[in-house]
This record gives C-alpha cells, structure tokens and sequence, in this order.
C-alpha cells in the first residue's frame, strides 16, 4: 500500500495515522504538504488525517478544504482512488464538496473525548471489508463539530444507496438517541460519495491499533483497505 | 472601499450555539426574548473605487470560502 497523507497547519493527527498505516501495511506513508500541486506517483490511498486545520477558523475544515493539494485530491478521487478522512478529514472532505453534508456543532454542545461504539454497516466495501456487517467496534472520538447534518434528500440519498458505513450504536449494536453521541443524523458516524471510493468519519480508528492502545479494534479497517489493494493489484 | 458579508444559517438547520445564547439572555433576566440564532460578520476592505466590481468580487468571495451555502445564506453590503 503507497498511502500519502496530507498535512495542513495545525492538523495533530497525521503521524498517529501514519504509525497505524506503517503497523498494518508495513510500508512507510508519503507525507504531502499542502502547498503541493500533485500525489506522489503510485499513491493506492490518500488519507486526511485528524487534528485542527487551521485553528477551526471560519469552520472546521474550510480553509484547508480550499488549499492546492486538494486539487490534486478531487482528481485522484474522480478517478477513482481511495480518500480516507478521519474527523477534520472527514470536515475538510465535506469542506471540499468530496463529500455531501457538513458536520456541525455537537448537539450538546460540548467536544467529546471518549470511545464510542460503531455498527458497521456493510462488509463489502474498501472501508469495511475488514470487518462483518452488523459487527459492533469500539473506537474512540474526539470532536466537537461531529454532528453530521445534510439536507432531507441527501439523507434519503445515503440511506437508499447504502452510504452509510458506520453509525453509533450502544455497546451491544443498538442505534438509538443515547448512543448518538453528537446528534448527528441517522446516527451517523461515517459516509462514502456515489462512487463509494471516497470514506468520511469522525471517530479515530487509527487510535485502536496495538494493545498498548487498550482495543484494537480499529485494525479491521485498514486491513481491509489492505486487502482490497492486494486484490485489485 | 468598505464593504460587509453577512452570513446567517438557513432556517431550519439546528443551531445549538444560537440556543445557548438564547438560554443565557433568558437566564439574565433580559425579557422578550423569544428566539436567538447567530452568525457571522466580515468587514472587508476593498481596493479600488468600482461598485459593480465589488460586488462580483464579494459574491465571489462568500461563494468560495465565507460562507457554506449547504447550511449558510450571506448578504453583501458596500458601505
């Protein structure tokens, strides 16, 4: 796997990522700063990691959204190229227009640091093909602009084309209004384009990789994209 | 030239950050209030003196970066 991740000022999250990237894959990601106009050659999977681009200013993921590499992502994408973004990757992504919706302020108000559980949605795509459908995984979250809001026909949209990836549940699989940490809608937690090639998410399963983590739960998800690689290779 | 972008939420998007500020008034004791939501202003400082311009620049401006028109309206104003 040739993953690239992006870095942008104030993102924290980039080298977690590319620690769990390294560990799963066995291969050392490609750091891309902002300012570049093109991926590196051969790149299978770009990754927007998390942290707080920019300082949040304006709104989460705005600025960074508008930054030249992203050009060269919205190519890589309609191409069909993997893009994973974790928490304001997953903003930056929306930010973007990669991705429908935008995340807004958590319902509560208050940022969130805790695990969550997630459902997994469906075992048959990039972003999940690691795990079962229905499988519940622990991970944790760290946000707080999660809450995932989109129009009603977006909405309809993503549930009717099974869009919806990963949602939050209770510990043993219930999607209900106690679970939905951020008010987000339909209890979402992680959505892909039409395409399905491009995965958005607030929690960090890249924080749930080796046992010294406490859960390792969060593995499943980039083996799979591993696997998927191996395959299509 | 000075000019302002106004950007408001849509009706009907949540906005838990205009519901605090209306808890808080009520919690002042400051009556009347009956709802509160909030946004943003930008004050910009324009180069050169052509109003139609401005206001090209301006639309452009709010479209590309300050405002997210999924869930935002903004209002331009040359002052």
């Amino acid at each position: 796997m040739k993953a690239a991740i992006l870095v942008f000022p104030g993102i924290n999250r980039d080298r977690d990522m590319a620690r769990a990237l390294k560990l799963i894959s066995g291969h050392e990601p490609a750091m891309v700063w902002r300012a570049e106009t093109s991926l590196p050659v051969g790149t299978d999977l770009v990754v927007v990691p998390g942290g707080f681009s920019y300082g949040d200013y304006l709104r989460c993921g705005a600025i960074a959204a508008r930054a030249p590499v992203m050009d060269a992502v919205r190519d890589y994408a309609a191409k069909g190229g993997l893009v994973l973004g974790v928490c304001n990757g997953f903003q930056i992504l929306c930010e973007s227009g990669l991705l429908p919706g935008v995340l807004m302020r958590n319902a509560g108000l208050k940022f969130i640091c805790h695990d969550v559980h997630l459902r997994v949605e469906r075992s048959d795509t990039p972003f999940t093909r690691g795990y079962n459908a229905g499988q519940v995984i622990r991970v944790p979250v760290a946000h707080g602009e999660g809450n995932y809001e989109a129009d009603e026909e977006t909405i309809k949209r993503l549930e009717g084309e099974g869009r919806v990836l990963y949602r939050y549940c209770s510990a043993d699989g219930v999607v209900d209004e106690a679970s939905n940490i951020n008010g987000a809608a339909q209890s979402i937690a992680g959505i892909v384009n039409d395409r399905g090639n491009v995965l958005g998410m607030m929690p960090h399963p890249e924080n749930h990789v080796e046992d010294i983590m406490g859960c390792t739960d969060g593995r499943g998800l980039f083996a799979g994209l591993v696997q998927h690689l191996e395959k299509a290779a | 030239m000075k000019a302002r972008v106004t950007v408001t939420l849509k009706t009907g998007i949540l906005d838990p950050q205009g519901k605090a500020i209306e808890g808080a008034l009520k919690s002042l004791g400051v009556d009347g209030v009956a709802s509160v939501r909030q946004g943003k202003v930008f004050d910009i400082e324009l180069a050169g003196a052509d109003k139609a311009k401005a206001e090209v620049v301006l639309k452009e401006a709010a479209d590309k970066l300050l405002a997210n028109t999924v869930i935002e309206n903004y209002r331009v104003e040359l002052l």
